[in-house]
Parts: structure tokens; sequence; C-alpha cells
């Protein structure tokens, strides 16, 4: 046992202290996503209609928030695991491969690291979003009102396995890659299109296919999800892109293996490309 | 033997795709010595090195470190082994002391035990007072043995070092040196060097020289050098072909075309140059006489010069070129 957690502890311990010497890193993953939720929620607050599930009027910005919560998560998740293709290219995870330590504990070293990072910043968000209504940069939002302790520690192990699934998903992208500008073409054709069809951004109501979409889409769940955690007290209703709580959690937890298996066998592969 | 070898490679094979990289190399190394591998670039130095350091499969044939299979049993393998790569392996971002710290932790040591060895290890390397520096505010030669710390940190039986001077000025690369034969004194480890500069194989307790994937040599420094007849003569001139086979027809000596110069090995060198000069004036452009090195020991293996930098070499450089 110690002979593999003791690598996981210190590779996601490398993982935090990387990135506290980065500030800008810090500056980016959680202020363009803040920044975000007061420019559009802003924008949008007129021309919004709230959802068909929303048991009453809710503002745009509220609509959003788990939406930006999500994001967060995705950008800090996906950007941590851009550094394996650094490690790579830097030479520091030639000296990891030729450790005695089992290819698996590598992997649970990043993503361990990544999921630290990722949740913290959209708790930050998620303290910082509601107290900006006191600026006037955001309209009161209930969220927390009716949060007993056990529905926030609910809250924290859900973002926490949404978390995980997408630094995984972003470790499988990146494990096989070269340089980092093919990392930030998938991350604009598929990852952010991703979050955007998620229920995230918008409901999506009016289409058939557009439902579709949001329906097969397993960050659909994660934003459902976390929407429904954060909003213990209330009934939404049930609708394509906000499916009950049961089946979010479900899909979550398979989306969330299939990225962690899928992580794991690509780097199980000894292939030349290691030796780099 | 009494002692086993520390390294023992058995017809070890290995391709990538249409390349082989390398071809039937065999040799053993005994523990302490100090064993170079010497090569042009692309000649499968690297790939050897990176099979031995368990980064690349074992294709064909057998590889055995402090007596465990490579292939059979690559995690006693990584144990026993201590691995300082060519391109640096340190996070340029976390201090000296951090680096050693992960890099214990993922050798399973903690606690005291691993304090101990960084202090040690530093002290050694005259790092102490750089501990909580980070790697990227040190020099070239400073960042070489934080790395060779990082390879020691576990007590590894051997130490596998791919070109450790690449990139190091000479005074840095002779402090490099003295602090391998130290460690090979001090702390009885076998170490395995590669490099492609005289020079450095020259310290070598023993050496093979690899060209195309292929051992072509295997000995010491000395034992090379001496396997080259007495003297070496190099003869530049405006027709090489031609005037071999004058030099051939009139003095009976062979000469081997190396690039656009003649090369010929011999006792007695200075005499013949002097028949040379003077029975060929208008041919010989220079005549160069010399006492076999390395490289002339890898000319006469070979047939072709260490470094592909003559044009009659191109169409080699090209296929050299093709195969990274």
């Amino acid at each position: 046992m110690r002979s593999f957690w003791l690598p996981v502890w210190t590779l996601s311990q490398r993982e935090l202290v990387r990135f506290f010497r980065q500030r800008t890193r810090i500056v980016g993953a959680l202020g363009q996503p803040i920044l975000f939720w007061i420019l559009f929620g802003a924008g949008l607050r007129g021309s919004f209609q709230a959802p068909k599930w929303a048991d009453r009027s809710m503002s745009y910005q509220e609509y959003f928030t788990p939406g930006v919560a999500v994001m967060i998560l995705m950008f800090t998740a996906i950007f941590s695991t851009i550094s394996i293709i650094e490690d790579r290219r830097e030479g520091f995870l030639q000296g990891v491969l030729v450790a005695p330590i089992s290819r698996t504990a590598l992997v649970f070293g990043k993503l361990c690291g990544g999921t630290v990072l990722a949740v913290a910043q959209a708790a930050a968000f998620l303290l910082i979003g509601p107290a900006l209504a006191w600026l006037g940069l955001a309209p009161t939002i209930e969220t927390g009102g009716g949060m007993g302790l056990l529905d926030v520690l609910f809250l924290f192990g859900f973002m926490t396995l949404l978390a995980f699934a997408l630094t995984a998903l972003g470790y499988a992208i990146a494990w096989p890659m070269d340089s980092t500008h093919g990392f930030h073409a998938i991350m604009s054709i598929f990852l952010m299109p991703m979050w955007l069809l998620s229920g995230a951004f918008f409901p999506g109501e009016g289409s058939t296919w557009l439902s579709w979409v949001i329906r097969l889409n397993p960050l659909t769940y994660g934003v459902a999800g976390l929407r429904r955690l954060m909003y213990p007290e209330r009934t939404f209703g049930m609708t394509p892109d906000l499916p009950a709580l049961g089946p979010s959690v479900l899909v979550t937890v398979l989306f969330c293996a299939v990225c962690v298996t899928l992580s794991i066998r690509l780097t199980r592969r000894r292939t030349s490309k290691d030796a780099r | 033997m009494a002692v086993p070898p520390a390294i023992a490679l058995q017809a070890l094979a290995h391709r990538y795709g249409d390349h082989q990289a390398l071809d039937d190399v065999s040799f053993d190394v005994a523990a302490g010595e100090i064993f170079g591998l010497l090569g042009p670039n692309g000649g499968g130095k690297t790939t050897l090195f990176r099979v031995l350091a368990t980064l690349l499969p074992v294709q064909r044939g057998r590889a055995t470190l402090a007596g465990f299979d490579v292939a059979g049993d690559p995690e006693a393998v990584r144990r026993a082994i201590g691995v300082t790569f060519q391109s640096p392996s340190l996070d340029k971002k976390l201090t000296v002391a951090e680096n050693l710290k992960h890099q214990a932790h993922l050798y399973g040591l903690s606690g005291a035990t691993m304090r101990t060895r960084i202090d040690d290890l530093l002290a050694k390397l005259s790092l102490s007072d750089r501990r909580s520096d980070r790697v990227e505010s040190l020099s070239g030669g400073m960042q070489r043995r934080v790395e060779i710390a990082k390879g020691l940190l576990h007590e590894p039986r051997v130490l596998l070092l791919d070109e450790p001077s690449a990139g190091l000025d000479p005074g840095a690369r002779h402090d490099l040196w003295r602090y391998l034969a130290q460690l090979r004194a001090e702390a009885e480890v076998t170490v395995l060097v590669t490099t492609h500069l005289m020079d450095e194989a020259e310290r070598c307790d023993r050496l093979a020289i690899l060209d195309r994937g292929r051992i072509v040599a295997l000995g010491t420094p000395d034992e090379l050098r001496s396997s080259v007849g007495g003297d070496c003569l190099t003869i530049r001139g405006d027709r090489p072909d031609e005037l071999a086979r004058r030099i051939a027809e009139r003095f009976q000596v062979h000469s081997q075309r190396v690039g656009d110069a003649l090369r010929i090995e011999r006792e007695r060198g200075h005499d013949l140059l002097r028949e040379l000069v003077d029975a060929f004036p208008g041919e010989i452009e220079s005549i160069a006489l010399g006492k076999p090195t390395l490289e002339d020991v890898f000319i006469a293996r070979t047939g072709h010069r260490f470094w592909d930098d003559a044009k009659g070499e191109s169409s080699r450089q090209s296929a050299v070129g093709s195969r990274q």
C-alpha cells in the first residue's frame, strides 16, 4: 500500500507546489470564469427566460452559477493535466518512468493533484460569487440558504467526483500529445463545446437536436447533479437538460470510471515514445 | 568469476520498424567498473541505454543488471539502478531539496533515512549551500550534479549515465569525472556511461565502441589503441583513389579511403611518410603522422569517420537522419 500511495502523495504535492508558484495560473483559472459570470449575468439579464424546470423565476446569473462552477472545475482540472506534456518535454517524466513505481500510481498522482486544485477553486467561486451581490455585481442568490452540513459535504463529494473525471479526461487527451498546441486545439473544438452543451450555459429547450446532444453529453449530468445539490430544498422539474439526482450521480460515476480506466490503459502501454 | 558481472548483455537486439538500432550486442561489465559506450550519434548507444533503463522493452537477447533480468523483473532492475538522462529530469520550478525529496518518495524513502541521505549527498556533491535554491537558478554543471544526486539517492548498485557532460563547459566536465571516480571508490558503484567524446572515453576503465547498432571494439582504451598498428598516416590529395592505387603499386601498402582522405596504419610511419612525399610530390596536398587515438580505432574498425562531416559521406548521413 505504502509503495503505491507514497508516490501518489509526492506527485500530487508537486502539482500543488508548482501551481502556487505560477500565480498567473490562479488568475486564469478563477478570474476568467468569474468575469464571464458577471458579464454574461449583466448582459443576459433582460432576455433570459427561466427554464421550464424552474419552480419560480430565476435570474440568468443564478441559472449560470453551477455552470460556472463546472467551468472552473473543467479548466483547472484540464489545465493541470497539460503539465503532463510539459513534464514529458522538460524531462521530469522520464525520471518518474524509471522509478520503481507502478504507472497507475503516476496517473493517480496527477489526478489527485489536479482534483484538489479544481475543487479548491470551484469552492472559492461558490463562496466569492454570492458575496459579489454586496458590490452590486450580482443579484442576490439564494444558494446555500437551506444547506445543512451534510448537504455541503454531498456537494463537495460530488464536485470531487466530477473534478476527478474531468482531470482524467484531460489526462487521457494530454498523455499521447507532444505539444501543448494540440491540446489547445482539442480544448476549443471538443472540451469547450462539451461544456457549452451541458446545460451549463443555456437550457437548450428550443430545439430537438440540441436537447438530444445535451441528453447524450455526460457533462450534462455533472452540471445537473451540482445544480440539484446546491438547492437541496427546492423541487426542480425533470427535463433532458436537468436529469434527476440519481441518474446524474450514476452517469458521473460511470464517466469517471471510463476516463480513469482510459488514462491508466494509455499510461501502462510501454512505447518508444516514453523514452524520448 | 567470483563476483557476478554488474551488467551482462547477451545478443541484445532492438528494432524501430525497419531500422535495426541494436544488433547482436553482447558484453559484461564487472562490478565497480566505469564502462563507456562510445559511438557517433545514431550509433545505438541511447537505444541501449533506454533498454537498460527499462524504458524500452527487450525485443531479442537478454540483459541483466545487478543480477536481475531486465525483461523478466524490471521492477527489481529499477530499484537497483540509478539513471541520469541526457536531457535534464529535474523540475526547475522546485528547489534542489524538493526535487530530491520527491525522488526519494518515488523510491520508497521517507522520514529520517531520507533526510540523512539527502544531506550526505548534497555535501558529497558540494551542493549543501544551494539546497533551498530553485533548480532554474543553478548553473548547468550544478544542475547535472543535482541530477546525479537524484540518481544516487536510493544507493543503486549500478549508475547509468547518458551523455553526462552534454552542455557542460570543460571545467564542469572535469569536476563531473572527478565525482564519478570518487563515487566508484567510496560507494563501489558500477558506472555505465554513454559518450561521443573521445577524451571522456579515455577516462573509462573499459569501453565498447558502437557503430550502426553493432559493437565494433571492446577493451581498455590502451588495448584498443594498441590494436591499431604503430602509427597513423592521414593523406589528403586531389584524387585520393588514384593516389591509393599508385601507393599500393609502388609500396605494396594498403590505404583506406576515409571521407576525402587516405589513411594508412603502419609501424615506423615516419619512414613511409618520407618515401611517400618523395614519390608523389605533386599528388599529396598534406600528410599527417600521429599515434593512434580512439578515433583511429573507430576508423580502423568501421572504415568511416566518427563524424559525418565529409562530402563523400553524405549518403550515410541521410541514412543516419532517417533513423532518428
